[in-house]
This record gives C-alpha cells, sequence and structure tokens, in this order.
C-alpha cells in the first residue's frame, strides 16, 4: 500500500510531503516550466533553426564535452586526494583539507581571472607552456582548466566520508586471500567507492554544465571554438532575443536531465548489487 | 604446517605491545590465545599473518625463516572479527575470490572453482545462501561465510581474531563447537585469539596465556585452569578471592586476622598474594575470635544448582580487586548455615594459591 498508515516517532508525512512538493515547485518547477513557456512561443522551424545553427551546436559540443572530461578528471584526481587525505596522517593535512573547498567559496569570477592571468601566454605557467606549443588561455584547453578547478571539491567531499568508513580490513582480507595490489584496488576498494565516486561525478558534471562565471574569462570566446551554451545564452538575452535565450535554454536543460537520469539509474543498479536495495 | 615465532617484539610508538614472544604451534593443534584486551594477542596474530611487521624477531612457517614474506606470500588464511566480507560480491563470489586472483596459468577452470565454492558452502553448511549478499546474513553465516572464504585458497594455517566477539552469546556457543568439529575433520593448523577464557578452554587443543605483551603460560586447557603458575593466570581464569598478607608459623597474617593455610614454598615474614576460588570459601558464622577473616554477608544469591554468598571485609583488611569476597556452596550448606544479610563471619579457605606478594603482574 502507498500510503499506508503507520505509527512512527516523528510523525508528519503528510505535512512534509506538502512541503517538499510546494517547495519544490516554487523554487524549481515554476522557474524552469516558464522557460519552456517562453520557448513555446516560438514556431517551430524558428526553434530548430536557433537550437540546431552551427554556432549553437559547437557550443553544446564543447560545454558538455568539457563538462564530461572535467568530471571524469576530476573522479580520478579527486578520488586519489581523498585517498591521501583519509588514508595518512601528514603535517598540513588539516590545512590541505580546507584548501579542498575553496572552489566552492570564490566568487567564480575571482577564479576565472587568476587561472586567466596564471595560464595566458604570458602568465606565470603560460610563458611556460607558450614555447612549447601548449595554449591553454583563450581557447578550449582553458574551459576545461577552469571545469576541473570549480568541479573539484564535489569529488573530494562525496568520496571521503564513504572512504573513511571503509576499513582497511578489506584490503587485507582481498591480500591474505593471494591477491595483488592492483587487485584488491580494483576489484575490491574501487567497487566499494563507486556509488559515491558515481554521484561526486554526476555534481561535477552538473555543476560544470552550469558554470559560467569563470569560464568567461579564460575560455577566449572565440565562436564555434571556445564558446560555451550559458555564454551564447546571454548574448542572446543581451540582444533582447528571450525566446531565441529560452530555446536553448530549454535544450541545455532537456540534455543535462537526460545525463543525470542516466547517472542515478546507474547508482540504482550499483546499489541493487550490493544488495542493498532489498 | 608448523608456526614458530622466536623473540617478537613490536612497538606502536612509545606503546610496546609485544615484549619478546617465543611460541612454538606444533602441526595440526587448534590453539588459543587468550588474554585481557590489550595484552597484544590480537598483534601477534597479525604478525604471523604478515599483516604487521614485528620490530625484532622471526616468524618460522615449516621451518623456513617467513619474516620478510607478505602476506601474500604466507598462505595463511585470516578471519577477521568483524568478517570483512566484500558488500558488492555474492557469497558465491566472495568465497571464489581467492581462486579467481590467482595468475593465469595457476588459476582453476570456472567448473572446477564452481565446484570448489559449492564444496566449502556444504562444509559450512549454507548451501542455499550462495546468491545472497553479505548484507542479507546474520552474524553467524557471515563469519561461517568468511572463514569458507579463507580455506578456499587452502591456506597451510588458519588465523581467526576473536572470531565470534562480535556475536550473540547463543551463537557464539554453537559457532565454538561448529569450529571445533570443523578442526576435527581438516586438522589445518589453527589458531586464535580470544579475550573469553571459557571459549578458550572449551575449544582449544592448548592454550596460551598473555598478558601485557609476554607469554604467561603456555597448556592444555587442564592444565592452565588447574596448575594456573602465575597469579595473573589464576586471577584471569575465574573468580577469586583474594588475601594479602605475611605469612606466619601458622597461617596468613591478613590485616589482624590469622588465615589457617600450611606452606613450604614461603618463609615467615613473607609477603604473600593468597587467591582462592568462591568454592572452595568456607563460612563460619559469628564474630567469634575463631580463625578466618572476618567479614559480612552483604547478599544471598540463590537461583543457580550452586547458591551464591558475597561478602564484604569486616576487620581491618580489605581486599583490593575483586574489593569483595564471594563464596560458592550447595544449597543444603547454605540453609545449615542459616545466613542472613548484614551477619557478621569468618572466612576460611579449603584451598588457598599463594604466590610473592612482590608480584604485581595481576594489576592489569
Amino acid at each position: 500500500m502507498l500510503f499506508a498508515k503507520s505509527h512512527r516517532v516523528l510523525p508528519g508525512f503528510g505535512l512534509s510531503l506538502g512541503f517538499t512538493l510546494t517547495y519544490l515547485a516554487l523554487i524549481v518547477l515554476v522557474p524552469l516550466s516558464s522557460v519552456f513557456i517562453k520557448t513555446s512561443g516560438m514556431d517551430f522551424a524558428r526553434f530548430v533553426d536557433v537550437v540546431t545553427s552551427p554556432r549553437v551546436v559547437a557550443s553544446y559540443k564543447l560545454t558538455f564535452g568539457a563538462s564530461l572530461i572535467a568530471a571524469l578528471i576530476n573522479s580520478v584526481f579527486g578520488l586519489i586526494l581523498a585517498w591521501a587525505l583519509v588514508r595518512y596522517t601528514f603535517p598540513g593535512r588539516k590545512l590541505i583539507d580546507a584548501l579542498v573547498d575553496l572552489p566552492f567559496a570564490l566568487p567564480t569570477a575571482v577564479a576565472g581571472i587568476s587561472l586567466t592571468a596564471l595560464y595566458a601566454p604570458n602568465g606565470w605557467l603560460g610563458q611556460f607552456l607558450e614555447p612549447l606549443g601548449i595554449k591553454i588561455a583563450f581557447g578550449p584547453a582553458g574551459v576545461l582548466v577552469a571545469l576541473i578547478f570549480i568541479g573539484l571539491p564535489f569529488v573530494v567531499r562525496t568520496v571521503q566520508p564513504v572512504l573513511e568508513d571503509l576499513d582497511v580490513e578489506f584490503e587485507e582480507a582481498a591480500a591474505s586471500l593471494g591477491a595483488s595490489r592492483f587487485q584488491t584496488l580494483m576489484r575490491v576498494t574501487i567497487p566499494a567507492l563507486f556509488p559515491a565516486l558515481l554521484t561526486g561525478f554526476s555534481l561535477a558534471f552538473a555543476r560544470a554544465v552550469g558554470e559560467y562565471g569563470s569560464v568567461i574569462f579564460i575560455a577566449g570566446n572565440l565562436p564555434m571554438v571556445s564558446e560555451i551554451t550559458p555564454l551564447l545564452i546571454i548574448t542572446r538575452l543581451e540582444e533582447f532575443d528571450y525566446q531565441g535565450a529560452t530555446a536553448i535554454a530549454s535544450v541545455m536543460l532537456i540534455f543535462s536531465f537526460v545525463l543525470l537520469l542516466i547517472v542515478n539509474g546507474l547508482q540504482a543498479w550499483t546499489s541493487r548489487r550490493s544488495g542493498k536495495g532489498e | 604446517m608448523s608456526i614458530a615465532v622466536h623473540n617478537i617484539h613490536k612497538s606502536f610508538g612509545a606503546i610496546k605491545v609485544l615484549n619478546g614472544v617465543s611460541l612454538d604451534f606444533p602441526k595440526g593443534e587448534l590453539v588459543a590465545l587468550l588474554g585481557p584486551s590489550g595484552c597484544g594477542k590480537t598483534t601477534l596474530l597479525r604478525i604471523i599473518a604478515g599483516l604487521e611487521r614485528a620490530d625484532e624477531g622471526q616468524i618460522i612457517l615449516s621451518g623456513t625463516d617467513a619474516s620478510d614474506k607478505d602476506v601474500r606470500e604466507r598462505h595463511v588464511g585470516f578471519v577477521f572479527q568483524h568478517y570483512a566480507l566484500f558488500r558488492h560480491m555474492t557469497v558465491f563470489e566472495n568465497i571464489a575470490f581467492g581462486l579467481r586472483v590467482r595468475p593465469r596459468s595457476e588459476r582453476p577452470s570456472e567448473k572446477e572453482i564452481t565446484d570448489r565454492v559449492l564444496k566449502l558452502l556444504d562444509l559450512v553448511q549454507l548451501g542455499w545462501i550462495k546468491n545472497r549478499y553479505p548484507a542479507q546474513l546474520s552474524g553467524g553465516q557471515r563469519q561461517r561465510i568468511a572463514l569458507a572464504r579463507a580455506l578456499a585458497v587452502e591456506p597451510q594455517v588458519l588465523l581467526l581474531d576473536e572470531p565470534f566477539g562480535a556475536l550473540d552469546a547463543k551463537v557464539r556457543k554453537e559457532l565454538r563447537r561448529w569450529l571445533r568439529r570443523l578442526h576435527d575433520e581438516l586438522h589445518i593448523s589453527s589458531i586464535f585469539v580470544t579475550h573469553d577464557q571459557e571459549e578458550a578452554l572449551e575449544v582449544a587443543d592448548r592454550v596460551v596465556l598473555m598478558n601485557r605483551g609476554t607469554i604467561e603460560q603456555v597448556g592444555s586447557p587442564r592444565q592452565i585452569y588447574r596448575e594456573p603458575s602465575t597469579a595473573f593466570a589464576y586471577s584471569f581464569l575465574g573468580s577469586v578471592n583474594e588475601f594479602r598478607g605475611k605469612i606466619e608459623a601458622q597461617g596468613v597474617r591478613v590485616g589482624t586476622d590469622l588465615l589457617p593455610h600450611v606452606t613450604t614454598a614461603f618463609r615467615a615474614g613473607d609477603d604473600v598474594l593468597g587467591y582462592a576460588r568462591p568454592y572452595d570459601i568456607e563460612i563460619t558464622p559469628g564474630d567469634t575470635n575463631a580463625p578466618g577473616v572476618a567479614a559480612k554477608v552483604n547478599r544471598i544469591l540463590e537461583a543457580g544448582v550452586m547458591a551464591r554468598v558475597e561478602l564484604v571485609a569486616n576487620g581491618p583488611y580489605r581486599p583490593a580487586k575483586p574489593d569483595y569476597f564471594e563464596a560458592e556452596l550447595t544449597a543444603a550448606d547454605l540453609a545449615d548455615l542459616k545466613l542472613t544479610v548484614g551477619q557478621a563471619v569468618r572466612i576460611t579457605t579449603r584451598r588457598l594459591q599463594l604466590y610473592s606478594g612482590v608480584d604485581r603482574s595481576v594489576e592489569v
């Protein structure tokens, strides 16, 4: 039964569900649906025209591609960072732990400007990369760097608590059964962390897709090359082309929503496998 | 496989956990490492397994020095107190793990793996849960699966770290008997760690009693219980009544009272620590000048086959650990004594075990 009556120490299912739905509607659904409502004012041919113009399609590719790559890179290095923070004690550990949160706290524009200053051809790092033919600022690579920067804390902070709960005993058990270090890592440790990694990945990805502030400074914003979709939306708004802006926004929303649904499905599947879903 | 350890030392920071431990574990025996928490028994087990390195000393497995060998090369089966089953694998996959991680050239075929796992599941009597996940099993079932997993790689030694420590009393008792039967079937050299003296005495062929990083006594359960060689051994293996005093011609002077006892091991004037089990305590009612230590009845517990009488000191002498006396007697004897709570009595001992009073090892 869906609404079976049950006695709890803290009652209030009806109240909390009602609150949840109202709150969600006001804060999330109404603003989002207005995007679609505004878009629906367009005729279909124009809509297709706007959202499939080459410049817009290039920006989708960059935004979603760079976000996916950044989230993947963050998953790998975030895991290593979380591992070092949880498994070892070393001087300055608390400080590094606090530093991880900085990308959360820093205004994104500040991050963008400092990254640009660092990687620009005459910047601290850029001046050494330039002779090697590596160009980071004012190109797609710059977008990637910015997205990695802002996404890092998500992976570290989701993996860290799970890793803390993961007893070394599991690794010791694997070793006593003859597993090599690599086998232990791949067959025991990573699978145990996988659901958390997946959560961290999807959060970092979602954040990267919507990122605007830090990217526009470092990207250079060249049409067809390093223009992200959120920037195109802003550009349309500045041209008072509200319908064009919402059309692109609605495509982005649908994309993101589908991707996050897939990740959620993956998560449900992995947790069913560990017998927790039953 | 025979196991021997020689002069093992181990410290964690400033804390000395093992202090020159040497032991021989003969082939095929089930040995218990028994001791209070913090005595170093688990550390010793982990050093034998290769999960921990000793600061000094050697581990000899089958006659060869294995001190520098990795846990992977020692061929030991290790069973953890909290099972350490892999949560994302089914019971079947957990047991098969040790076979699947072998190098390709030594790995059994899929059919051989299945056969071996099913045989092990039969051995631990859990064939019907092979497709479940650890989260869906009870504690006792998990521990049996953990044991099957350790046995799957055909280890030469089985090491169990407090294997029943996390289980409730009834399951613990069942598994104890089951482990003993399993050992009688397999005859694999096994060492298990426990802080429960009853468990050690019931299950093991031999018991190694440890305290503060050293070995107090090694012997059969009978020897350990009947002939405890140190004050610590005596007090750890059962309830005790403590009498500290000085040796005199007629007995032990405890406070101002005289506890009659004949000894040749000590000379008059020696400080001694005397221990007596509750069933060796005799109670004489009345505060007479009769020999014995002055005490007062505090509680009478009549439930159980034997009645127990708890007494507190009633003279200048105060026992320290435990800080009361306890006597065990039959219901008939209790009825004859006609004791009442608060009554003054004298207590004497049928058997008194004396240890040198300077021995402080009891103060854990």
